[in-house]
């Protein structure tokens, strides 16, 4: 497989083959926490998009200089100080999401897509290809987050990004947006994709 | 009175899994036999605990008083990933029965969000040092609680007849959201 081939099939894995938090079973907690609107789960999409793609490249630009023994830690180390860049940079230009996410913002360090795909790809490859995976990852998880926040949103509240989209007859079903609303909301999603990937026939449904 | 409400609404009504969501990693990697749950509860209490006297330490006495405070963030990971390794150490030394009972979830708990999340949440809150250790002890038990029962349910799940596409995580979710329901009935309790 030629070089940019490898690149464009990374890119395409992380929309559909990768895509966390569905196939890729980590990040759950932001994913449940912040998704009672569509806005708030573009938002984080985005944030983590960022940190991933950042920490990859640095991270396998680094692989061959960090000692195996206190490699996690020095990814953590990197990880966290991206995470404090997109913290003060949303504080100073979007502070209402910001208070929004509140704590999730900061959680972005130990959340498992970063440093899973520090330890499982960025480790191993070169940098062009794991910012690639990073970006790929990214566009994934904040296509499911917006997914996610928009049927809550629509069902629970009425609205999509905000704008009232029932008219005034439509009794929203509060419970969506309410915690257990994200637990269903995204078993039933994890659900439907495994029933879509088995009637294509494809070979990846987790057990 | 004021601490045992702070007590029951952190153990049950912000349960730290159910309601404010953080921790759900090893909720879901490690629920499917009591016994393994266990071993994590254990392990997350005793972490959540001691992570949550030093960073509260730390916060006060370091970051506030030097106008530090955009450090939270790496200094707060650091010093989980620390202590997790020091527990270890320890332990590996001094007490090889709980050393082996807790195992791998020693480690993997440097990336558990709850432990992180609790001391967050307690910075935010601005609690003092008594309020802290109440937050921190009830959060945890809270979180220990909803792993044993979720574990107990998924015990249970392995061997029901489950439609193909909804077995393993999906169906999970959909139990956990089903606790999450059963939770919100303690919110008249205390806000």
């Amino acid at each position: 497989m030629s070089k940019t081939q490898h690149i464009g099939a990374t890119l395409k894995a992380g929309l559909w083959q990768r895509i966390p938090p569905f196939r890729l079973v980590l990040g759950l907690c932001p994913s449940l926490a912040i998704t009672t609107s569509a806005e708030n789960g573009l938002g984080m999409g985005l944030a983590l998009a960022f940190v991933v793609t950042l920490s990859n490249g640095i991270i396998s630009s680094l692989r061959n200089v960090i000692p195996g023994k206190v490699r996690i830690a020095s990814y953590i180390v990197i990880i966290a100080t991206l995470v404090s860049i997109v913290e003060i940079v949303m504080k100073a230009f979007f502070f209402p999401l910001s208070e929004q996410l509140g704590i999730y913002i900061p959680l972005i360090v130990v959340n498992c897509i970063v440093l899973g795909r520090a330890e499982g790809f960025a480790s191993k490859n070169p940098p062009l290809i794991s910012m690639a995976d990073g970006i790929s990852i990214g566009v994934g998880y904040t296509l499911s987050l917006t997914l996610i926040g928009s049927i809550r949103e629509l069902l629970g509240s009425g609205s999509w990004f905000g704008l009232r989209v029932f008219g005034e007859s439509f009794e929203p079903l509060a419970f969506l947006i309410l915690a257990p609303g994200a637990f269903i909301t995204i078993g039933i999603l994890l659900g439907l994709q495994n029933l879509f990937s088995r009637w294509r026939g494809e070979k990846f449904i987790q057990s | 009175m004021d601490l045992f409400y702070l007590a029951i609404s952190s153990t049950f009504v912000n349960n730290i899994l159910l309601a404010q969501y953080l921790g759900h990693c090893p909720f879901l990697g490690v629920s499917k036999r009591i016994g393994t749950a266990l071993g994590m509860a254990a392990a997350i209490i005793f972490v959540t605990i001691l992570s949550a006297i030093f960073t509260w330490s730390t916060f006060t006495y370091v970051l506030r008083p030097y106008g530090l405070e955009f450090l939270q963030t790496l200094t707060f990971i650091l010093i989980i990933a620390s202590l997790v390794q020091l527990v270890e150490i320890i332990l590996k030394k001094k007490s090889k029965a709980l050393y082996n009972a807790l195992g791998v979830y020693l480690a993997l708990i440097t990336t558990n969000c709850a432990v992180m999340g609790v001391a967050l949440l307690i910075t935010r809150k601005e609690l003092g040092f008594i309020e802290m250790l109440v937050f921190a002890i009830a959060s945890s038990v809270g979180y220990a609680l909803a792993l044993l029962l979720f574990a107990g349910h998924r015990e249970r799940l392995q061997i029901s007849a489950i439609p193909k596409s909804m077995q393993g995580t999906a169906i999970a979710l959909v139990t956990a959201g089903i606790m999450s329901l059963a939770f919100i009935g303690f919110r008249g309790m205390a806000a």
